[in-house]
């Protein structure tokens, strides 16, 4: 397993500073939530690790540089990302979804052939996520709950090392918000995951550690109760109502 | 579904092979003939935009360029070893053949071009376009503009290319006579034959795991970079095959016409081909080809008798059908039969 | 020096021309994101309206003043009508509109067959416009491309105005910069709309009438300069008017002169590899508006 290691990461779009200089340290096995007020360049800061927007500074999984890699290659290398709205290919059966994100690895005789059973990877992430029985359904067909589960599934088979999930739970019923915090549980196991969330009651339930970003900048970092012990989070981000 | 794509195979074979060229004329078989290399073009159209959503507008510069090629070869055939052919002697610019035109004189390399010049020239255009992102809308028009640029070439170089009249007057194919009906039917059942296997081709790459991939690649493009593919490469290689395929058809469609010329290929044919996939049904398999050919047999008997009324006519199917029928007549079909299928087939 | 001067001026000229045409798509591409093939038939329909008007008015100097702000109008009434029946109804599907206002383009281009006839018809060029103009010592300029410059400035410095400083300009930049922002903010979308398409049109319109002075008019005379406008807009970039008139001129300006030392065929397809060329360098085009949406 690896970490993700960031230094000084600056991003900029048209002189708006978006992410101003930003370390970060997961360790390798880490559920760290990244959280702070709209703006605070915490999707940028995902964009930016994988390849999305150009930024400067240092990104480093495991050994890798990731900064100057292309989005594709940075996949490859183990590093997966959700949405925050969920982006499944709609038209495709849940099945066709996984295999294709099984698939990067597959020779040109194999592409140019049927797909013969289910992958036995797919079998695995299929009940991970609980879409068995949602087989052969077109994705865009699934409640919105299980289009992230599927997504998340599409991390596992990808063979993705580093899970960065933009608010995997927005928009979620109680229940399914219950159930994405133990698939997230569950799949940190052999992996390094990121989150980035709103939900104050679903970090407190399953983050290990957070870091809390306002400005493009790192405001906090710690576990959970250290961060909502800092006066400085208190201040900026979670106010009065939510300390 | 197996035995029924088999069923279908037979079935388009008996039609092709048995009923056609017992029922129809020479005449009548020789214009199926010519509907049926449009078909071909279809076919590639189908993947390419139908399942790729490369919307390509140039498809008459890879026709061209596999008609060009075939009819440089059967040119340089009937004026025999050594001689030029007829229009540059007429034009009398020219002394000696133009280095270029040289290979064309062997057959093999004259064959082999007609696929894979248009193939090289639609990898070297596709590689630097989508590497870099250009798609959707900018690609449609970059790929009008090629087809643009290659008719005011073929017209601007007249003693070699035979300019506006193209190249005329083809006599012979590979020592066969094509004044002779025999032959003329000879050329029919290439044609058909091809058609036949592109299309066998084609369904298993529709089907194989690119096929999905290539419909992934055309719903979210950015998502399929996420995963660890090159879309490029994926698009790449739809359009690839698809300019391979209207080469081949431009190729075969000089021995059953007799002719190719800039009129064949520039902007307004480039877009007719796509209005018969489009009307057809443009993701399905055999959409594309049965309205190509429709649109191709509606132009022939209708612009013959009443131009004007023909373009009207067309305008309106461009609008109808796109607007308000934009899975072609496949979707009606598919809708009156209710069958929830076609997941892949609706953009 | 003469000869690249008045190569250079006849390059800007084209170019003139070119970003009149290129402006309206720029604008109504960049604003809804839809290729109007049938722009090409605005500026017909703009060159046709000069034709007629020269028929009821004899003077040829007055017919093709009025003939400006008339060309404006009908060109842009036909764009209004065809956004109003069709394009607002496509605006999901950018492709599909491309394919649907070409079916539009041919069927305008057959109507101006069946009205006009289908050979070329020829305005007269007022007196003044058909002579040269000495600049400095034997370096000429045709009165006609003057003419057409003069009017394309006055065209852009007019759009430009409207664009900055009246309130349906800045709600039309608005639109531009993010439609949802804008709806939700207050701004009639719908209308806006409408309007860029009517502006738009107008433009193209104009562009017809400048076109008569340079050479016959066609009903097929749309066609071939609407791909050099696409150009422009591909290459120029969208959101950003100043990408379209600089790229304007510099293809103007590239075209004829490779065409100067070359031949046409060979300048069409210089241009096109140059286009090529230019996007593995900007891909996006020379200016663009920088968005985050893309996933």
């Amino acid at each position: 397993m690896d970490g993700l290691s960031i230094r000084d990461l600056r991003v900029v779009f048209d002189g708006f500073v978006a992410v101003g200089g930003v370390d970060l340290d997961v360790s390798p096995g880490d559920v760290r939530f990244l959280i702070g007020p709209n703006g605070a360049g915490k999707t940028t800061l995902v964009d930016a690790v994988t390849g999305l927007v150009k930024a400067s500074g240092s990104v480093r999984f495991g050994e890798r540089e990731l900064l100057g890699t292309e989005v594709h290659r940075i996949a490859r290398l183990g590093v997966g990302r959700t949405f925050q709205t969920a982006a499944v290919f709609e038209n495709l059966t849940v099945l066709q979804n996984l295999d294709i994100a099984a698939g990067t690895g597959r020779g040109a005789w194999t592409m140019i052939r049927r797909r013969r059973g289910i992958p036995e990877n797919v079998q695995e992430a299929l009940e991970t996520i609980g879409l068995t029985g949602q087989l052969d359904q077109a994705a865009g067909t699934l409640a919105h709950g299980q289009k992230q589960w599927l997504e998340i599934g599409m991390l596992l088979v990808q063979d993705a090392k580093l899970l960065l999930l933009d608010e995997p739970v927005a928009g979620m019923s109680h229940d399914e918000r219950d159930a994405t915090g133990e698939l997230i549980g569950k799949v940190s196991r052999d992996r390094t995951v990121v989150v980035i969330e709103h939900d104050m009651d679903f970090l407190r339930r399953f983050a290990q550690t957070v870091t809390v970003l306002h400005a493009g900048r790192v405001l906090s970092e710690g576990t959970v109760a250290q961060v909502q012990a800092d006066p400085k989070v208190q201040e900026v981000y979670m106010g009065t109502k939510e300390a | 579904m197996k035995w029924r794509a088999a069923a279908g195979f037979a079935l388009g074979a008996v039609v092709l092979f048995g009923v056609a060229p017992a029922v129809l004329s020479d005449f009548r078989l020789s214009l199926l003939a010519k509907y049926l290399c449009f078909a071909l073009v279809a076919v590639g159209i189908g993947l390419a935009w139908g399942r790729g959503g490369l919307l390509t507008l140039g498809q008459g510069v890879f026709f061209g360029l596999g008609g060009y090629a075939m009819a440089m070869h059967l040119k340089l055939a009937d004026a025999g070893e050594g001689n030029l052919p007829d229009f540059m002697e007429l034009y009398g610019q020219l002394d000696a053949l133009p280095w270029w035109w040289r290979p064309f004189a062997n057959p093999v390399f004259a064959l082999a071009a007609t696929v894979l010049l248009p193939m090289l020239v639609a990898l070297a255009l596709g590689t630097l376009i989508f590497r870099r992102r250009v798609r959707g809308a900018y690609f449609a028009i970059l790929s009008q503009a090629l087809a643009a640029a290659m008719v005011i070439l073929l017209i601007g170089q007249q003693g070699t290319t035979g300019g506006t009249n193209g190249l005329t007057d083809i006599e012979g194919f590979f020592g066969y006579d094509l004044d002779d009906p025999v032959n003329q039917r000879m050329v029919y059942f290439i044609i058909a034959a091809c058609l036949l296997g592109l299309l066998a081709l084609v369904r298993q790459l529709m089907h194989s795991r690119y096929g999905e991939l290539l419909v992934a690649v055309r719903d979210s493009e950015e998502r399929v970079r996420f995963l660890g593919y090159n879309p490029a490469t994926v698009k790449l290689v739809a359009y690839v095959a698809a300019a391979g395929m209207a080469g081949l058809a431009g190729a075969l469609f000089v021995p059953a016409v007799g002719i190719i010329s800039p009129a064949l290929i520039g902007i307004v044919p480039s877009i007719e081909f796509v209005i018969g996939v489009a009307i057809g049904g443009r993701a399905t398999l055999l959409g594309p080809v049965l309205g190509a050919v429709a649109v191709a047999y509606a132009k022939t008997t209708l612009s013959e008798r009443f131009p004007g009324a023909w373009i009207y006519l067309q305008g309106a199917l461009f609008v109808i059908v796109i607007a308000v029928l934009p899975g072609g007549l496949a979707s009606l079909a598919r809708l009156l039969r209710r069958q929830p299928h076609g997941r892949l087939e609706h953009p | 020096m003469t000869v690249v001067a008045s190569q250079l001026f006849t390059g800007i000229s084209i170019g003139a021309v070119l970003l009149l045409i290129a402006l309206g798509l720029a604008l109504t591409f960049g604003q809804m994101g839809v290729i109007n093939m049938a722009h090409g038939e605005f500026i017909m329909a703009g060159a046709y309206t000069t034709f007629v008007l020269q028929s009821a008015i004899t003077d040829a100097g007055v017919s093709l003043l009025v003939a400006i702000p008339v060309a404006f109008a009908v060109a842009g009434a036909m764009g209004v009508l065809l956004e109003f029946l069709l394009i607002r109804r496509l605006y999901a599907r950018p492709l599909d509109t491309l394919l649907v206002t070409w079916g539009v383009s041919l069927l305008l281009q057959q109507l101006a067959r069946d009205i006009f006839g289908a050979p070329n018809v020829q305005t007269r060029a007022p007196e003044v416009l058909t002579g040269n103009t000495r600049i400095a010592g034997d370096l000429t300029m045709a009165n006609n491309r003057l003419f057409i410059l003069g009017l394309v400035v006055l065209a852009v410095a007019a759009l430009t105005v409207a664009l900055r400083l009246t309130s349906f300009g800045r709600r039309i930049r608005a639109v531009v910069q993010n439609r949802d922002l804008a709806a939700v903010s207050g701004v009639p979308t719908a209308r806006i709309d409408r309007l860029t398409f009517f502006i738009g049109s107008g433009l193209a319109g104009i562009a017809g009438v400048a076109l008569t002075l340079l050479g016959p008019i066609g009903p097929t005379m749309g066609t071939n300069i609407i791909i050099d406008a696409f150009l422009v807009v591909v290459v120029g970039g969208i959101g950003h008017l100043r990408g379209s008139v600089i790229v304007a001129f510099v293809l103007g300006v590239l075209q004829s002169s490779v065409e100067y030392l070359t031949t046409l065929s060979v300048a069409k397809v210089a241009v096109f590899v140059a286009i090529v060329a230019f996007l593995q360098w900007r891909p996006q085009g020379a200016f663009t508006l920088r968005t985050r949406s893309l996933a």
